[in-house]
């Protein structure tokens, strides 16, 4: 079954602007993209003109919450390892990448290391068969430098890239926040940014030592940023990626002890916030994902130190990155290469751009389409977004996964 | 016995303009006029506790719960005495944090409270902000009687309130602090209620229990105490917790004596009349020596616990005046 979207504003690689064309599927592939001239036996769909995009690639997240992914336009999510139980062991891997087919694909990140301790390598090389496309320390800190070295000549050997936390753990201790004047008025127990930069810092060396992919999952500090510009200028095979809240709101989000903004790493500081921005302007960034982790009241409506990190990002990933077109920081091409193509490359999956033989995930766009982020109707399993009553652009009009319409 | 009605001040706005807040959970945000509003109410109380007969029927037949999350007994005890002395039914709650579960619990703890029907809710928390948490779900007043290392604001307008009566006007004294400001509740109540009542403060203590961004917060920050000292009119010590006495933030009590130790030799590099503060209790021997805190005409520290009941008493009477419908105040 052949399918032709036409009068679309397609996303397509290499080019910044969206280009009107017509987009051909064949079964669950794209065959051609261009002036395609219809045959009798093709479905022809008009696009009226909207965005045609790569369906998002959620490079981390902490739940499998459909009803938010098609909301927010996600056709493939990587969950993190961090579930109880944790993502160890070949069993469960193979349970979540089942989870959510035909209409959205979970991609289970295996655990480094057993139950995440940091102590025991987990079975990395019987998890890849399983499904698993990346390794990943999930929110920990590997501290022992001998461990994460092992795990890295080991993950370089079965070619599987590793996801890392930066945190240094001696730094952070039992901090929420980021060392500053906020946390200091609050009175919560906080860690000096550099925490950030030290444990990248140590990353680096050893991916210098085993050749390991490494993707920095979150990199939120300018110190962090500068170091992975340098060992990116180096030729080192590392990317690294953030979440829209850290480009979108300082640590001033946590005043009045809001806790839908105790995040992980916690939010930083104003001058941390604009290094952001620029780093994803200048290229140093090379993924923006939800981090999507819904958190109910038994999680969030504590005392902040006490309440769990986390925010429900995935409603309002694509919506809040636009702004970063509409800003002029980035152009729409590059935002998908962002949301969509660089985290599809990292895990090695044939998705995440509108090109001839790659999987027809891709989502229709309104850019302009106004709404409300409103943590009482969200479709997420929870509504803990720290960008409440936040009036935002972008609705996600139409969503295929593999050729079909969701 | 003795109902005095609510002073009329001329130099306040009137009724509840002059303490327009709900609740008191912290310092920070108050306006200069509110906090010394509040000192002033505090004065009759101070008389009244020295008479034999210490009773006002202001809060007859008004229910106050003391709900207290983390081990106490001077706050607890001060807080329960004024409230008796305003006439109301004082019940103490104690909810050691260890038979609290964490979790929804805490809410459901407020909203069990709040069905209760107090007129005044007094907690003290171990999680800052946790108290801020509570007065959300709750109908009536809440006073925060510690939370964390967030704010404890009784012990800073107690501690105002003996500054004043010492002092005369706090606008332009120098204050010292020096201690864990970083764990500190107290010195961050008291580092907003100084500053916002016009003193110069100087926090002083090893830079590992020093907080960052102390500039931020109008304050000058030392690591060296005599530096610190130079020239102080109030000397205030924080009591150093025993748990982080031996190598965690500093090597041992000696050393902390030796580096931070308000000893008299010390004291003397102050100004000559400058009054020493401690919010109790005291480590003697480690952050302040008996001879500093025994002298009568230095120390201020018993005199601190007696302003701490007058000050709740008038906290606990200004934020019960709206469902009491005194006039004014509706």
């Amino acid at each position: 079954m052949k399918k032709l979207f036409t009068n679309a504003q397609a996303i397509v690689p290499g080019q910044a602007e969206p280009q009107v064309t017509s987009v051909l599927i064949d079964g669950e592939v794209f065959s051609e993209i261009g002036d395609v001239t219809p045959c009798s036996e093709s479905q022809i769909i008009d696009c009226e003109n909207k965005i045609l995009a790569p369906g998002i690639v959620d490079l981390g997240v902490f739940a499998i919450d459909k009803p938010a992914f098609h909301f927010g336009g996600i056709t493939r999510a990587a969950l993190m390892p961090d579930q109880s139980p944790v993502l160890d062991l070949p069993a469960m891997i193979k349970h979540y990448a089942a989870d959510g087919k035909p209409d959205l694909w979970s991609h289970p990140i295996a655990a480094a290391t057993k139950a995440l301790e940091g102590k025991e390598l987990a079975e990395i090389g019987l998890m890849k068969p399983a499904g698993a496309l990346a390794v990943s320390t999930g929110r920990h800190w590997i501290a022992d430098s001998g461990m994460m070295l092992k795990l890295l000549q080991y993950c370089h050997s079965l070619n599987m890239p590793v996801i890392v936390h930066s945190e240094d753990l001696g730094l952070v201790g039992d901090a929420v926040a980021t060392a500053g004047e906020t946390a200091t008025r609050l009175g919560l127990s906080s860690a000096p940014s550099c925490a950030e930069a030290v444990s990248i810092a140590r990353d680096l060396a050893l991916v210098r030592e085993s050749g390991a992919k490494v993707h920095f999952r979150q990199v939120t500090t300018a110190a962090g940023l500068n170091l992975i510009g340098e060992a990116k200028s180096q030729g080192l095979p590392i990317t690294c990626g953030i979440t829209p809240a850290h480009l979108f709101l300082s640590d001033m989000a946590i005043s009045d002890f809001r806790t839908f903004a105790r995040l992980s790493p916690p939010l930083r500081d104003e001058s941390d916030r604009q290094a952001c921005l620029a780093a994803v302007q200048n290229g140093t960034i090379d993924v923006i994902s939800s981090g999507h982790d819904p958190r109910g009241p038994e999680d969030k409506r504590l005392p902040f130190a006490e309440a769990q990190p986390g925010m429900a990002g995935a409603e309002t990933l694509l919506a809040l990155s636009l702004n970063l077109v509409r800003d002029e920081i980035v152009s729409i091409g590059r935002l998908f290469e962002m949301l969509s193509t660089n985290p599809a490359k990292i895990l090695g999956a044939n998705a995440g751009a509108i090109e001839p033989g790659y999987e027809a995930d891709f989502i229709l766009i309104d850019p302009d389409a106004p709404w409300q982020v409103d943590t009482r109707k969200m479709a997420a399993a929870a509504g803990n977004t720290p960008f409440d009553k936040l009036p935002v652009q972008g609705r996600v009009r139409g969503i295929y996964k593999g050729g079909k319409a969701l | 016995m003795t109902s005095t009605e609510p002073s009329k001040a001329h130099q306040f706005p009137s009724g509840s303009d002059a303490f327009p807040h709900r609740h008191l959970l912290g310092i920070a945000g108050l306006q200069p006029w509110e906090i010394l509003y509040l000192l002033k109410e505090a004065e009759q109380w101070v008389d009244l506790n020295r008479k034999s007969i210490k009773h006002a029927g202001r809060m007859d037949g008004l229910t106050v719960i003391n709900a207290f999350f983390e081990n106490s007994t001077r706050t607890l005890l001060s807080f329960e005495i004024a409230g008796k002395r305003m006439g109301a039914d004082v019940v103490n709650m104690h909810a050691a944090q260890s038979s609290i579960k964490k979790g929804e619990t805490l809410i459901d703890t407020a909203v069990t409270l709040n069905a209760m029907k107090a007129d005044a809710i007094v907690i003290r928390h171990g999680s800052s902000g946790a108290v801020q948490l509570i007065a959300d779900k709750v109908d009536c007043p809440v006073l925060n009687a510690g939370d964390g290392r967030h704010e404890h604001p009784t012990q800073a307008l107690l501690d105002a309130l003996t500054i004043q009566r010492r002092k005369g006007d706090i606008s332009g004294l120098t204050v010292t602090i020096c201690g864990d400001v970083m764990h500190s509740r107290v010195a961050r109540s008291n580092i907003y209620c100084l500053t916002t009542l016009g003193a110069k403060v100087r926090v002083c203590g090893p830079p590992s229990l020093l907080p960052a961004a102390l500039d931020r917060m109008n304050v000058a920050d030392f690591t060296n105490f005599d530096e610190a000292l130079d020239g102080a009119d109030v000397v205030m010590m924080l009591r150093l917790q025993n748990e982080r006495m031996n190598g965690d933030f500093i090597p041992s009590p000696r050393e902390y004596h030796h580096l931070y130790g308000l000893t008299k030799k010390r004291l003397s590099l102050a100004n000559d009349d400058a009054l020493v503060m401690h919010p109790g209790p005291m480590n003697r021997g480690v952050e302040i020596d008996s001879n500093v805190a025994d002298d009568i005409d230095r120390s201020a520290v018993t005199e601190q616990v007696e302003m701490g009941v007058a000050v709740r008493m008038a906290c606990l009477d200004i934020l019960t005046r709206r469902s009491r419908e005194v006039e004014g105040w509706t």
